[in-house]
């Protein structure tokens, strides 16, 4: 086992790890913001990775160069289905909230399966394929972007949240609805507003995906469950804590892999997980 | 629908009394359980259209073929032209699913025989149900052995399963050793974790060691992962000569990850399922080049074989893509099926069973390259065979057997920085 394997192992995990982060930020805002788990996430993403596709197989746009188009389309499609949906269901049992999510997963996947067929689609010769040699690690050059885009994104929403009014009416809302509806803050507002933001970094993370990983109506089952445990991991409505969890799951899963055997990457990942809320019920950076 | 269909078996069964059965038209039902939604849609959807081809030429025929059984059209002529109807039912890759979709269809649909079900894990509990019910099932698809080994009496498989294509894997390494004078000197596994994996890599690493091939790793990974980064690691470590890989939709996923990482051994020996579909050198392009598949079919077999093309330009004209290793399998499946139920001349499942158990179709009948279809004891057929293809210019050319082969193998395969 060299150096170099560990450290060029140490690097992909990373990378896969950003994604990971970037797809439970979105999840774990949504939670935080009102509570509700929302099962349809991962087809946020596949929404993101098509609309890449489509953007460029149709207009011959890059990923990239429309990454700000597809993050302000999902943003609308969140907004949208929480007028539409969510908003219904807000006072509703915890178990008719589970199914609703869960119902608009599979009509989601039905959907595009229905109008996109269920083959398997990619973006070749984006302008970000081929792959960069740093300090003897080979990382793909997607792979990089993503990670890199992943980190630009997440930056954005930690400062959003911290450094403006409305981000800070998000976090008031987060943190005690009844409260925060007393200081004049419109809730309904502020959970559309989560919702926007939480299909935008699921549309985010498809976009960046969309360079190197196959696209397909069921797509998002590969990221959700993973989603889910770096949500429980980072805290649930820690948007900090999904970031660094992301990253750990990622690395502990390549790295466990590696050294234990592949076989065993998603048990490693589970064990880790298990431990940890064992003694930090809440997550990492969860609130009691 | 349940009363037109009892309706017709009246009209039927009144013709028949009277003995004017020629313009009786009854429809036998099969049942089929594909997966027709979620990740292995893709590989379901064309082989739908197999199946819904070989039906629709059992029932109307198909001009200019006449080496092909039920050409002439008007369904089956032992049950006065009795058509064919498939039944179709989507078990989604689930085990669970194909069970309760296969007791729907024997309970509620009626179907006379079940044809199904592609993943080996799903064939396995569907063919319980079917097996309990004393109904039929032929299996076109999966290559698990040990679906043969159960000691089932109503289950059938046209296809030949994993030890006949290890077997014919290591002849064909055997062969490429003396060929270009060179000597293979390890060997590693790679696989996803479902039956299939588990059960081809085992039979692979038995049939590796009797070869005399020294198995330097066995990598397994959860079927359905994001990320196959340490796997790669791993095998870039063990550097074996010939990779031996058994994948489903990880395939692509699997083609990128090597490229990403710089690693290639000599030569990819894939094991069917991802590397067959349509999708694999299209979504890949380029990046497809030179991995050797075992195949039980290939395009380019019409060259020696006439009915494959002929068939083959009738599934294109109407679906718009040609046969794959899988869909010619499912085809022939269904062939094997209607002709089992016609020369039962009845829909009573005893009948179709010993029907089936006394199939003898010569291999000039068949688009496979087989000697025939003739079932064993355990419901295995004895004449399969499979050959080995490896993707060139973005088309898989048979290149084993020698007799069957339509181009040289190319070895070692070029590394990624040596292609252009």
């Amino acid at each position: 086992m060299t150096f170099d394997l560990l450290l060029q192992t140490l690097a992909s995990g990373v990378l896969i790890g950003l994604i990971y982060a970037l797809v439970a930020i979105g999840l774990t805002m949504i939670f935080g913001v009102m509570e509700i788990t929302n099962f349809a996430h991962g087809e946020f993403l596949m929404f993101g990775m098509y609309a890449s596709f489509w953007m460029f197989a149709l207009l011959a746009l890059d990923p990239m160069f429309t990454l700000p188009f597809t993050v302000l389309l999902l943003f609308g499609v969140g907004m949208l289905l929480y007028r539409l949906v969510i908003r219904r269901i807000i006072d509703a049992p915890p178990l008719s909230q589970i199914f609703t999510t869960f119902g608009l997963m599979l009509l989601f996947r039905g959907i595009a399966q229905f109008l996109w067929k269920p083959d398997f689609r990619t973006i070749e010769n984006s302008m970000v394929a081929g792959s960069v040699n740093l300090l003897g690690v080979q990382l793909g050059r997607p792979q990089l972007v993503a990670g890199i885009g992943a980190v630009v994104v997440t930056a954005a929403i930690y400062l959003f949240l911290n450094r403006t009014k409305l981000g800070s009416a998000l976090e008031a809302t987060a943190a005690d609805k009844e409260a925060a509806r007393l200081m004049g803050i419109d809730s309904h507002k502020m959970f559309a507003l989560a919702w926007g933001i939480g299909a935008a970094c699921a549309g985010a993370a498809g976009a960046l995906l969309s360079t190197f990983f196959p696209i397909f109506p069921d797509v998002g089952a590969n990221f959700i469950l993973v989603a889910f445990v770096v949500v429980n991991l980072g805290g649930f409505g820690s948007v900090t804590g999904a970031f660094w969890a992301g990253i750990l799951i990622g690395v502990v899963e390549v790295m466990g892999g590696l050294l234990v055997g592949p076989q065993y990457k998603t048990a490693v990942v589970l064990a880790l997980f298990l431990a940890v809320l064992m003694f930090r019920p809440h997550g990492l950076m969860g609130r009691a | 629908m349940k009363a037109t269909w009892k309706a017709k078996l009246a009209a039927a069964s009144v013709a028949a009394v009277f003995g004017s059965a020629a313009h009786a038209q009854q429809e036998i039902k099969v049942g089929v359980i594909y997966p027709l939604t979620g990740s292995l849609a893709a590989s379901g959807a064309e082989m739908r259209s197999a199946l819904e081809l070989a039906a629709d030429i059992v029932n109307n025929g198909a001009k200019g073929i006449p080496d092909l059984p039920f050409s002439t059209g008007g369904g089956l002529p032992n049950l006065k032209g009795a058509k064919i109807k498939l039944i179709f039912a989507d078990h989604q890759g689930n085990p669970q699913v194909g069970a309760t979709e296969a007791e729907r269809l024997i309970t509620q649909e009626k179907v006379a025989v079940l044809v199904g079900s592609y993943n080996s894990n799903v064939t396995a509990t569907a063919s319980q149900v079917a097996e309990r019910y004393k109904v039929p099932f032929v299996n076109p698809e999966s290559s698990s052995q040990s679906l043969t080994l159960r000691g089932f009496k109503y289950f059938f498989r046209t296809t030949p399963h994993d030890e006949f294509f290890v077997h014919n894997a290591f002849e064909f390494l055997k062969e490429v050793e003396a060929k270009k004078h060179i000597k293979i000197a390890s060997v590693a596994t790679f696989s996803e974790n479902t039956l299939f994996g588990n059960e081809a890599s085992k039979l692979q690493t038995r049939f590796a060691q009797s070869n005399g091939y020294n198995v330097v790793k066995q990598v397994t990974y959860p079927a359905k992962t994001t990320q196959l980064t340490s796997e790669v690691q791993t095998l870039k470590a063990a550097n074996p000569t010939v990779l031996i890989q058994n994948s489903y939709s990880e395939a692509i996923l699997s083609m990128k990850t090597y490229k990403e990482l710089g690693y290639l051994p000599d030569m990819i020996l894939a094991n069917d399922a991802g590397f067959a579909d349509t999708e694999f050198v299209k979504t890949l392009g380029k990046d497809a080049e030179y991995v050797v598949s075992r195949e039980v079919w290939a395009l380019d077999l019409a060259q020696k074989k006439p009915l494959i093309k002929q068939v083959n330009d009738l599934f294109n004209a109407r679906y718009k893509i040609n046969f794959t290793g899988n869909s010619a399998r499912s085809f022939t499946g269904l062939m094997v099926t209607a002709d089992a139920i016609n020369r039962a001349g009845s829909t009573d499942a005893e009948a179709i069973r010993k029907a089936l158990a006394e199939t003898n179709i010569p291999a000039s009948k068949l688009i496979m390259p087989w000697k025939g279809v003739k079932f064993d004891e355990s419901g295995q057929n004895t004449l399969g065979a499979g050959i080995l293809v490896q993707i060139v210019d973005g088309k898989y050319n048979t290149v084993w057997p020698a007799d069957l082969a339509t181009r040289e193998l190319v070895w070692p395969m070029p590394k990624w920085d040596q292609r252009r």
